[in-house]
Formats: C-alpha cells, sequence, structure tokens
C-alpha cells in the first residue's frame, strides 16, 4: 500500500492502494466514483472506459501507478451540464437500454470524434468496436456518432 | 448508516388508506394492480401508489416494475401521465420498492405492459376524474363542462381556468369514482404522449455516470464480497484453507458456506469478505478448496446420447391424423436435423447485490432483480426468516433477459450480510458468471415434412430431444404440443425425447422461442425450395387453414409477414452475392415476422439490414419499442454465433475471448413497421427475438446456398 496521487476531473485525489490496483477498482472502491462499470477486468468489454489525456482506455487493466503523471477524465467528470455533442446526440437518439455500458460508449465515441470530426459508418465500427453493448444498441450508437459530429460542425465548435 | 444516494424520504412506503393531502400537501392517488376501485361514494381503495401531484406543480409518477433496459420505467409513467393529461416535461419518475401492495412486479414473459395497462390508465384518469370534479364544485358547474388541457382545468363558458396545483384540496374531498365512469383511451387516435418517440427517464444520469445501477450502491463502512462456488454445480466443499485467505490483505473473513441442494438457490461455496473487491479478487488466487462432486455432465456426453435416441421412438406428445401413412402418400418428402448448444444470458453487469443485516432481524437488501418477490421468498426460506423482514429496493438492471429471474446471488448476498451484521457488496466476477448462470439448454430437432401435389406441406413429423430431470423437462427446455405446425397440417406428430441433465437451466428471453424458431423457419424454408414455392407464398399458405384450433392468430400473423416483405420489396432481386430471407413467428402475446438482407463474400456474411413488421397492438413509447426491436435482432445474431460447452460438470468458457458476444460492425440497420391494431397494447421484450436467427440465416441460404443446420454458425463455416 502507498500514496498515490492521481489527476481525476481536473482534481487531485491522493490514493492510498497497492500499486498494482486497477485504476477501474481505485476509483470504484476508494474515491466512490462509481461510473465507471465492471465488465470483464481483462480489457475486452470496454465498460471501464476513461479517458487518460483525452484518450480511451481500459481502467480495469491500467494499474494507478502509471498514471501519476496524466490527466484522466471519467464519465462523471465528461461535460457534466451535458452540453457536449456526443451527450446531446446520446440523449436525442435515445440510446441506452440497460445503460450499463453506455458511459464507456459515451467516452469512446467523444474520443473518435476528437480525432476523427466526420467518421465513416466504417470507422465508427473501427474505433467503436471494442465496446460490447448486450442489449444490442450498436444501431442507435451508429446513429448517435453521426448525430454528435453534424452537431459538433453545425456549430464549428470541437466535439 | 444510509445509502448515501437516496433520498431520505420515502413515501412510496407510506401506507395511504385513503385518498388524502399527505403531509407535504400532495395529493395522492392509488389504485388496486387489480384495475377494481370501489363504488363511488367510498373513499378507500386499495392503496397502490402511482401518482402524487405537488403544490408546485410537479407530477411525481411511480414506475412499480424493475428496470432492465426493456424501457418500462418511462412507458409506465407515460400511460398515466397520457390519462392525467399533463406536459411529459412536469413529470418526475420514482422506482418503487418491492411493495406487495403494487401486486405483480416482474420483468418477464412481457408480460409487464398487458398488467399495468389498466391500472395505469386507471391511476391518470381517477385523479383527472377527481380534479375536475374538484373544479366543478369550486365553480358550481356541471363536470362535463370542463376540459382537462397541460395540468390545467378549463371551463370553456366563463373562460375560468385552474391549474390542478390549485384543486389539491378539493381533490382529495371527492368520492373515489368507480372504473366505470373513467375515460379510458385505448386508441392511437387518442393519444396526445403515446406512441411518441420519448426518451428514457434515466439517461441523463445514464451519460452523467450517476449512481443507478446495483453495482453502485455505496454505504459507509460496506464491505466488498466474493463468493466461490464449485465448477462442477453443486459441488459440496470438503476442505478449504479459509484461514490462510484471511491472512491477505484487506481480508477481513473467509468463510465456507454449507449451502443446499437447491441449484437455483444457495449452492455450497466459500465467502471472501474484504474492504476492497480488489483486496477480495488477490486473496482469491489463494484459495484452494477440496471440492466434492457428484456428476461430470459434457457437451460431447449428451451428444452421444442424443444420437443414441435420435434412433429410437420418443415419447409421442401428440399426434394427429396418420404421419406415417400421409408421409408415404406425399409426393416429396423432406428430412433435416438441426442443432443448437447451451448459451448464457450474459449480463453486461455481473450478478451483483448489497445487503444489511441489522440486529433487529431486519434485512435490507438493493438489487438488480427481475422478480424481487420470488428473491424475498428464497431468502426468507433458506434463511429461516420471515418475509415481512426483508426489504428490498430495486436497482436499474444492468441486463436482464431472464437471469435475474434466479436469485442465487441475491440470496448468498443475504447469507453473507447475516455473518458479517454490516453492510456487504458481493460483486461477482466475469467468469463466475459465465461458469454459473441459468443456461438457455441445447435440443435437437429431427424434422420430416411431407408436400403434396398441390406443393403444400402436408404433414409433419417432428422428434425433438431436450434435456431433463427425472423424467421432466427442465426449466426453459419444454415445447408446447400446440406450438405451430402443429394445427396448420393435417397429419401432426411431435414426439420427445428427454436427455438426463445435471447443470442449471433457466428462462432466457423467450424461453424456448428463441432457440426453437429458427429450426422451424429454417426447415420452413428447405421444404418451400423442395415445394418449387416462393417463400412468402408458402408462408402465407401455411397460414391461410387450420386443423382444429389454429396454434396462433393466423391473419394477425400473416398480416406482419405481408408487411415485412413489402417494406423489404420481397420478390426483388438484391444483387450479387446479396439474399435475402425471412420468418413468422407469435410469442408471449406478440405477432414479429423479419426480412433479412444480408451480402456475403465468400463465406464471410454482413447482416446489411432487417425489416420488422410488428403487431403489439397500439405502440406506448416509440423510442423503446423501436429499441427493442433492434436489440432483440442484435441480441438474436450475437446469441447464434455462441455456445457454453461443458466437460466433467463444468463450463469451458470464462470471458469475452471466448464467449463473444456481437460488436457494432456485426450490427444491421433495423427498420421497424408497427401494425397498430385494435388490441390491447403488448410487451416487446421478447417477440421480436425468436424470428430473427431464421430470418437471418435464411437470407444467408438465398444468398450463399449454405444451409446452416447447427450453432454456433461458424460449425457452418460462416462467419458474420
Amino acid at each position: 500500500m502507498g500514496q498515490i496521487t492521481l489527476s481525476i476531473n481536473g482534481e487531485k485525489h491522493a490514493v492510498d492502494v497497492s500499486p498494482d490496483t486497477p485504476l477501474l477498482w481505485a476509483l470504484r472502491d476508494h474515491l466512490d466514483m462509481v461510473g465507471t462499470k465492471y465488465g470483464c477486468g481483462v480489457g475486452l468489454c470496454g465498460s471501464c472506459t476513461v479517458l487518460i489525456d483525452g484518450e480511451a482506455v481500459r481502467a480495469c487493466t491500467m494499474p494507478v501507478e502509471a498514471l501519476e503523471n496524466v490527466e484522466i477524465t471519467t464519465i462523471e467528470g465528461f461535460h457534466p451540464a451535458g452540453g457536449h455533442p456526443v451527450q446531446r446526440a446520446w440523449q436525442d437518439e435515445d440510446v441506452a437500454q440497460c445503460g450499463y455500458c453506455q458511459g464507456g460508449q459515451v467516452l469512446a465515441a467523444a474520443a473518435l470524434l476528437k480525432t476523427n470530426p466526420d467518421p465513416s459508418d466504417e470507422e465508427i465500427e473501427d474505433a467503436m468496436g471494442g465496446n460490447i453493448c448486450r442489449c444490442g444498441t450498436y444501431p442507435r450508437i451508429r446513429k448517435a456518432v453521426k448525430l454528435a459530429a453534424r452537431y459538433a460542425s453545425e456549430e464549428g465548435g470541437e466535439a | 448508516m444510509s445509502v448515501r444516494r437516496k433520498s431520505d424520504v420515502d413515501t412510496s412506503r407510506r401506507a395511504f388508506l385513503k385518498v388524502s393531502l399527505a403531509a407535504s400537501g400532495a395529493l395522492v392517488v392509488g389504485v388496486g394492480w387489480t384495475g377494481l376501485v370501489t363504488a363511488a361514494g367510498e373513499e378507500t381503495w386499495v392503496p397502490n401508489l402511482y401518482v402524487r401531484i405537488h403544490p408546485d406543480g410537479r407530477v411525481t409518477i411511480v414506475s412499480k416494475n424493475p428496470e432492465a433496459g426493456q424501457g418500462v420505467k418511462t412507458a409506465f409513467p407515460m400511460v398515466v401521465a397520457e390519462h392525467l393529461e399533463i406536459p411529459w416535461e412536469r413529470v418526475e419518475v420514482e422506482q418503487a420498492p418491492l411493495d406487495d401492495r403494487y401486486g405483480r412486479q416482474v420483468v418477464g414473459g412481457s408480460r409487464g405492459t398487458p398488467d399495468g395497462w389498466n391500472d395505469l390508465r386507471i391511476a391518470g384518469a381517477g385523479a383527472l376524474y377527481m380534479l375536475t370534479r374538484a373544479a366543478a364544485a369550486q365553480w358550481n358547474v356541471p363536470p362535463e363542462s370542463l376540459a382537462a388541457v397541460n395540468g390545467v382545468i378549463r371551463h370553456e363558458e366563463s373562460g375560468r381556468s385552474a391549474a390542478y396545483e390549485t384543486l389539491l384540496e378539493g381533490a382529495a374531498r371527492q368520492p373515489v369514482p368507480d372504473v366505470s365512469v373513467l375515460k379510458l383511451k385505448n386508441r392511437p387516435e387518442e393519444f396526445k404522449l403515446l406512441g411518441r418517440f420519448v426518451p428514457g427517464v434515466d439517461n441523463a444520469r445514464i451519460i452523467h455516470g450517476k449512481p443507478l445501477f446495483g453495482c453502485d450502491v455505496r454505504m459507509a463502512g460496506m464491505l466488498y464480497a466474493q463468493y466461490v462456488k464449485c465448477p462442477v454445480f453443486g459441488g459440496r466443499v470438503k476442505k478449504a484453507n479459509t484461514p490462510e485467505v484471511e491472512r491477505q490483505p484487506g481480508i477481513v473473513r473467509a468463510f465456507v458456506v454449507e449451502g443446499t441442494d437447491n441449484l437455483s438457490g444457495l449452492m455450497p461455496g466459500v465467502a471472501i469478505v474484504g474492504e476492497t473487491w480488489w483486496a477480495v479478487n488477490k486473496a482469491r488466487e489463494a484459495l484452494k478448496v477440496d471440492w466434492e462432486t457428484t456428476h461430470a455432465d459434457s457437451t460431447e456426453g449428451y451428444a452421444r446420447e442424443a444420437a443414441k435416441l435420435a434412433g429410437g421412438d420418443g415419447e409421442t406428445m401428440r399426434h394427429d391424423g396418420d404421419v406415417e401413412k400421409a408421409l408415404e402418400g406425399a409426393e416429396k418428402v423432406v428430412e433435416a436435423s438441426y442443432y443448437y448448444p447451451f448459451v448464457s444470458h450474459c449480463n453486461l453487469e455481473p450478478q451483483v447485490a448489497t445487503a444489511l443485516y441489522r440486529e433487529s432481524g431486519k434485512l435490507e437488501m438493493w438489487a438488480p432483480t427481475q422478480n424481487p418477490r420470488g428473491a424475498r421468498a428464497l431468502i426468507a426460506r433458506t434463511l429461516g426468516m420471515d418475509e415481512r423482514d426483508i426489504h428490498i429496493e430495486l436497482e436499474r438492471i444492468g441486463g436482464g433477459f431472464g437471469r435475474r429471474l434466479t436469485h442465487d446471488y441475491m440470496v448468498e448476498t443475504a447469507w453473507i450480510a447475516r455473518e458479517m451484521r454490516v453492510p456487504v457488496q458481493l460483486q461477482w466476477t466475469r467468469e463466475d458468471d459465465l461458469q454459473h448462470d441459468f443456461y438457455r439448454p441445447a435440443a435437437w430437432h429431427h424434422f420430416r415434412a411431407g408436400i403434396d401435389g398441390d406443393g403444400r406441406m402436408s404433414a409433419f413429423d417432428h422428434h425433438f430431444i431436450t434435456f431433463g430431470r427425472g423424467g421432466e423437462t427442465v426449466s426453459g427446455a419444454s415445447l408446447s404440443s400446440s406450438h405451430y405446425p402443429a394445427g396448420l397440417v393435417k397429419d401432426f406428430r411431435l414426439r420427445q425425447s428427454i436427455i438426463e441433465c445435471n447443470v442449471p437451466t433457466g428462462p432466457w428471453r423467450s424461453p424456448g422461442h428463441s432457440a426453437y424458431c429458427w429450426a422451424y423457419q429454417s426447415f420452413f424454408d428447405e421444404v418451400a425450395l423442395a415445394a418449387e414455392k416462393d417463400q412468402l407464398e408458402f408462408r402465407l399458405d401455411l397460414l391461410s387453414r387450420s386443423f382444429g384450433e389454429p396454434p396462433l392468430d393466423l391473419a394477425r400473423t400473416a398480416g406482419t409477414l405481408k408487411k415485412a416483405a413489402q417494406a423489404a420489396g420481397w420478390g426483388r432481386d438484391p444483387g450479387p452475392g446479396r439474399g435475402l430471407g425471412m420468418a413468422f413467428h407469435y410469442d408471449h402475446g406478440g405477432f414479429v415476422s423479419h426480412v433479412a438482407q444480408v451480402h456475403a463474400k465468400g463465406n464471410r456474411v454482413r447482416v446489411e439490414k432487417v425489416w420488422s413488421g410488428i403487431d403489439v397492438g397500439p405502440v406506448i413509447n416509440l423510442s423503446g419499442a423501436r429499441n427493442q426491436v433492434e436489440g432483440a435482432v442484435v441480441d438474436a445474431l450475437s446469441t447464434s454465433q455462441l455456445e457454453i460447452t461443458f466437460t466433467e460438470g463444468a463450463v469451458q468458457q470464462s470471458n469475452f475471448h471466448d464467449y463473444a458476444l456481437a460488436t457494432i460492425d456485426q450490427a444491421p440497420e433495423v427498420e421497424c413497421h408497427f401494425i397498430q391494431s385494435d388490441f390491447p397494447p403488448m410487451g416487446l421484450g421478447e417477440p421480436p427475438m425468436a424470428p430473427a436467427p431464421p430470418a437471418i440465416a435464411n437470407a444467408i441460404f438465398a444468398a450463399t446456398g449454405v444451409r446452416i443446420r447447427e450453432q454456433p454458425w461458424s460449425r457452418a463455416g460462416i462467419i458474420v
């Protein structure tokens, strides 16, 4: 055990954990930040997706010791006011069914649009292929990513 | 001690025996789950609570059923709001806990909508009736001269109007109306809100990662647990090194639970409880258990037994006419066998529950459950408790599909919590979840069909090889003897053989149907081809007559098939490498047909689009309804590529690398066409599921010439 300082959603958090603890469990059990979800524990489902310096990363296989000098964004800290084009598109398309995977889907979509503001179906499928939705909301995810891209371009802002 | 995210006031648990003003000044209306309201003049209702109108104009509507993604938490309050004539934007939805006054609180059998329809309409219309009477009394005008629009009662003649919230006291003094005087809406033409595309009420919480699910519960002093069971179902603990496990960092206790013989209840195991889940997960590596097992079921053993049984006669479950004679006299006989394996529910949220056992002997639980009353009964029975001492809060379910109709994870949590006397959250691993499910059972279908001189299917013989224990089929393994094509052909026989099975099985989304519809509707494709008939024409002909009681509503079924075919442009040439396929089905009150289009490049197939014809009566929430159809198609495609196998009594798969659910690149576009027929609304969680695999498989045949008769479809060399 030892103190590790993590920068999460713009705030510093000191956590007392063994350095090999995956970020997922530091968030959930030590910081009570439960928006990041456990699905498989081996980086295969994407439920635990967070942004690390803007890139989509699986928190379940990422030990905290590797994260002392990076900026972590969890779903709780991602545009809490809800104005991001991806968030609005997710609401307007009513993507969620059970909703368990959707925090990870939203962050994966946001990371995609940051580097590719107008992705094709194929590019969406490539980028989102690691985020499993057991309810099968994929047709809506495809539509919502495109809608978010449209919102962002209409506003001339960055997604 | 309290759950941090729960509000302090829990009004839904107060007992309202009368329509009354609550302490907050809110008008409270309730209806009995049977939909019966006592005669006018008496103020007593069966006090189930759905509606609260607050003095500031907000309206709280309680959703009684668990939400698993089927959309009930949005759809149910919509029905109330429609009848209360209030703007949807003003509605706040509250999730009810388990409470006997609500009657049925189950996600299952697509029964939520048909069962709730009357109560919800009465709850809304009854409240509106009393508000209207209050305004009429205040203004001394006949109630018939008043109209309600957007939360306001208006008197056209005098121009007077009053917002609902100004009428609460007067409304509370009105007698409870008899149901017969209430205006309950039935048809889409009457709806203002119902039938519209309404996004889910929990969306904001979901996209901001706010606590919502069972695994999100956090309490002061809460400990985390895992429960380790024998890989071979039902195995007992002979010896376990629990002291060694307790010495691991962060571990509070490790102990053996003797458990019961009930495969759907508390199975024997070892509980590990610690300060964090990760500490428990690591300590589990040090656990060594000597298990005592009593069986060694295997997929290979099942297959050997099935092959042996296929040569026998089986037990005749139904015989109309004389099948052997009819087959002998047939112009052509088509014969084929189909096989599908065991599959897992594989909820994305692995099983989880939180419980606190208080010194007073009362148990509080927070859990994702599809049938909380069933869970409570199991817990009471296993722990020797009184059901009245168990309270269950319904957390949003991270995927149901039938898995959470069985409550092993909840009784395990309750047992551990009673040992610990502090709040405990049991969180299964993905591996636990995949290896301790209640699987959809495998089966073999051996079909023979006779075609007469007119190209009609005139005889049908079916040997169904399924699973059971002690001669009775296990859960999810039965087939109704009145299932079509029984009743659609003159000479029909169903025979059944049972393989003894020691692995747990259970209801899996559209139990039975979701598996065998693929076999039936694929075989129909084969028969139509042999009869040299168009697939649509062949199926419509099959649905054009019955012998005795029809096994399903022929006109409604044919209606959905025509609808899907028309939408897809059936009969057109889909182009090189492409194929169209179709299937119809009826289950759980809903009629659904799909037409699928696939594009094949060699053995790699992309499902491009699915057109669905759906008849579940009037649609309540267009978004929720479409979402169920879209999701069911993806689920069907996904599941058709999967299998759970057993060796030496244990499951071989462990995580998503060897149980690989479909990903976004495999998902087709889905286009829904609803036939809003003159029937009461039915649920949609299940009906779109069953006809999806055969529609896709038949399209694959049309594109590739490969007839898929085994699941996973990769066994036929097809990769989707």
